[in-house]
């Protein structure tokens, strides 16, 4: 057994946490140092939903669909991100600015439905506060100067 | 531990010889997952710049606790010595909480926590009857203490089991205690810990380690993200006495990723410990030397089984293997491992320090001790419970959760995630263990409870939970693989209103199958959320095979949206959030809701509210 693997995962985290998602260039340094194949590495990788490989988006959205979130409706957000800004989980929108990713449990089940926006969480969301959580953080055009340079104004 | 008694022990050392001061003032935020995402620490500085600007931050000390487990209810903020509670406080309310008490004012009466059906207003924390039902042993002290002070550990018998044991107990006396105490695991399947740890322990050879399995990944659970954010020492007290008892020289804690309040608490709670003694070589001046590593998992639900776990550890897929061999015989690395859950790894301590006798008189004659569960859903105090085994259902629905809100009805309970079950309300009284809920068709879980009201629907539940485990099937072997996806298949059928009766037979007899022929646990449990379902709700399926209804008007394809006209005021409400334009109508007007433009959003039916006049103007029918 190679030892030197059980480096994988926690080498696979820091990639992202440096270059938010794992490039094929991140994936090649770490077969090098750890004198594995890519494809191991690949396989490792694709396992697990914590890694993406694609780039994520300026804002991106974690819709937690738990069974308290599920309960409480937290499938709507996905629908609105759908019809809104055509989105799918694992998505990036085309102008960079919004991702979207469906998660399992966040473990704030108590403030459920929730979604974690760029590492903040909303607790307590429904369908009206979610799309104005969404117009705060991408303001339509006339109000774009000067407040969509810093994406926690509204919050 | 009386209220008195704390601050006495808060008190410094010194005191006596100088002028009794006047007693001090403790405001303590809590700062958990939830309450922080509520502004918890913004909270915490304005109420320490209050205090400056009042001149009496020599009289207070303004800290912060983790989870109180009363989540819904924060952020939360208490102060002693009266031990007053402030519930749903935010940043703007601390100048009345700081004016309150340090400028010699009244405590805010509008910050006190109300019972949901009474209305009453109940200022203190020990009459809160969410906590005053609830028998605390592993939360012992969550929401008591700063998580990050180990000093507030200490003080409240922090560490004194492990000093009990490595000083004045054999390896085997450890295990005998945890053995007479009855313990079994919390981690879901209740296997008996002393077995587990006593097999280990007569392995031969020298490396052997201990794993604290902190990946919860039970959708609707969080109690182990709570401990170890809240009192991250007990659990690691805990694995030290485990590492301890079978010799094991290194330990790891394999903790979600999706925690990462919980990983920072764990690393702070482990520079602590070995810098006063606990960690590291000869452990407070033994012979016993252990160290402890955090591994962040990635984000499997199937890594919480013991051997996907280990796989997941040495840089693998997390995929179980065979047993046996069993990890406590040939485990991480291949040498023997015995893996604990965190509650169960934090109920040792008190059983070292306590004794198995005290301990095995709580619960019921084959479940000892006490049971936490994350009680949320259609609940109108949702929140981590403590109750001793053997407790019924009732008692922690009724009198700790406060009952079903909004005038809705009990329908189910789901319990132990998606590897338990839906039990109807008729075995409510039923007293909650391990065995009592296997009977049922259930299990224990991890102690996920999910209350589910009467717009709920139970094949919609059953479809969520196997969608699950279908995404989260590692895809090692064949049943759990393909079963849960024609299992899948078939309550979608059922869901859309495109099933027969054929299918329910179809379902029964795939769910028996996968049951019995898959490879772990996942697979083996994955099936329960659909055959309790079965059992208990079976009326509920053939009204969708048969009567092509949803009774609960949540399945969207069996359901139409309708305005009635003599309850709609015309304020546009609904006009607003349409997202496809199917409502229309002038203000003041009744509108109307073309069918074919309708996408059953429900958004429309969220925002009409005017049940107080006449119920709500727009209604689902099935």
């Amino acid at each position: 057994m190679n030892e030197m693997k059980k480096d994988i995962i926690p080498l696979l985290q820091k990639a992202q946490a440096d270059g938010g998602f794992i490039s094929p260039e991140a994936i090649r340094t770490i077969s090098r140092a750890l004198r594995v194949s890519e494809n191991e590495i690949y396989g490792v990788a694709t396992f697990y939903t914590q890694f993406r490989f694609k780039p994520p988006g300026k804002h991106n959205i974690k819709v937690c669909l738990g069974t308290a979130c599920h309960v409480g409706g937290g499938q709507n957000f996905m629908e609105v991100m759908k019809i809104d800004k055509n989105l799918g989980h694992g998505e990036t929108s085309p102008d960079g600015k919004f991702s979207l990713e469906r998660v399992a449990c966040l473990g704030c089940c108590a403030l459920a439905p929730v979604v974690v926006v760029n590492e903040e969480v909303h607790g307590r969301m429904n369908r009206v506060t979610f799309t104005k959580l969404l117009e705060s953080l991408d303001p339509p055009p006339a109000a774009e100067t000067g407040a969509a340079t810093d994406p926690g104004a509204q919050e | 531990m009386s209220v008195q008694e704390e601050t006495l022990q808060h008190t410094p050392a010194g005191a006596a010889t100088a002028v009794i001061p006047p007693p001090r003032i403790r405001i303590l935020v809590c700062e958990g997952t939830g309450c922080v995402s509520s502004k918890s620490p913004e909270i915490r500085a304005a109420l320490e710049g209050f205090a400056r600007e009042l001149g009496q931050e020599d009289r207070v000390e303004i800290g912060f606790t983790g989870c109180h487990g009363f989540c819904q209810k924060g952020p939360i903020v208490v102060v002693e010595p009266e031990g007053i509670f402030y519930c749903r406080v935010s940043p703007k309310d601390a100048k009345d909480i700081a004016v309150a008490h340090l400028g010699g004012g009244e405590p805010v009466k509008r910050l006190f926590y109300r019972h949901p059906v009474t209305k009453e207003v109940v200022p203190y924390y020990r009459d809160i009857m969410f906590y005053k039902k609830q028998q605390r042993v592993i939360l012992r002290n969550c929401g008591k203490i700063n998580p990050e002070k180990i000093s507030e550990y200490e003080a409240r018998e922090g560490y004194q089991a492990l000093r009990k044991a490595v000083t004045s107990m054999t390896p085997a006396e450890v295990v005998e205690e945890v053995r007479k105490a009855g313990l079994r695991g919390r981690g879901g399947a209740g296997f008996a810990t002393a077995i587990k740890w006593d097999v280990c322990r007569k392995q031969p050879g020298k490396v052997k380690y201990v794993i604290c399995n902190a990946d919860e990944g039970d959708p609707g659970a969080f109690m182990d993200r709570s401990i170890l954010e809240a009192d991250a020492h007990s659990v690691l007290e805990g694995l030290t006495l485990l590492g301890y008892a079978i010799g094991a020289g290194k330990g790891y804690i394999y903790c979600r990723a999706e925690y990462p309040l919980a990983v920072k608490r764990v690393r702070i709670a482990l520079a602590q410990a070995r810098e006063n003694g606990y960690l590291g070589k000869n452990i407070l001046g033994s012979d016993f030397d252990f160290d402890v590593e955090v591994f962040e998992g990635a984000g499997a639900f199937v890594c919480g089984e013991e051997t996907a776990l280990i796989g997941s550890i040495q840089g693998s897929r997390g995929m179980p293997s065979i047993r046996p061999p069993y990890p406590a015989e040939k485990g991480l690395w291949g040498k023997p491992t015995v893996i604990n859950n965190v509650k169960t790894l934090a109920s040792v301590p008190v059983i070292v320090s306590k004794g198995a006798d005290w301990y095995a008189s709580i619960g019921t004659e084959t479940s000892k001790g006490t049971a936490v569960f994350a009680l949320t859903g259609k609940i109108a105090n949702s929140g981590l419970v403590e109750v001793p085994m053997g407790a019924p259902l009732s008692t922690i629905i009724y009198d700790i959760g406060g009952g079903i809100p909004n005038k809705k009805s009990f329908k189910a309970i789901q319990t132990g995630g998606p590897s338990g079950g839906c039990l109807p309300g008729n075995l409510l009284e039923m007293p909650i263990d391990f065995d009592s809920l296997k009977e049922a068709g259930s299990m224990m879980g991890s102690g996920g409870l999910v209350v589910m009201d009467n717009d709920t629907c139970i094949v919609d539940i059953a479809h969520f939970f196997l969608t699950f485990i279908q995404s989260e099937s590692c895809g090692k072997c064949v049943p759990c693989r393909v079963g849960t996806r024609h299992m899948v298949e078939i309550l979608d059928k059922i869901r859309t209103g495109k099933g027969t009766e054929e299918d329910l037979a179809k379902l029964e007899k795939l769910a028996r199958m996968v049951k019995q022929g898959s490879l772990c646990g996942l697979g083996q449990t994955a099936p329960n959320p659909v055959l309790t379902a079965l059992r208990y709700f079976r009326a509920e399926f053939v009204a969708h095979v048969v009567d092509k209804r949803c009774p609960a008007a949540a399945c969207r394809e069996l359901v139409t949206f309708r305005i009635i006209p003599d309850r709609c005021t015309g304020c546009q409400m609904c006009v607003k959030v349409c997202p496809t334009k199917a409502i229309t109508g002038p203000r003041a007007q009744v509108h109307n809701l073309d069918q074919s433009k309708c996408i059953k959003c429900r958004a429309c039916y969220e925002i009409c509210r005017f049940d107080a006049v006449a119920g709500d103007a727009i209604i689902l029918v099935s």
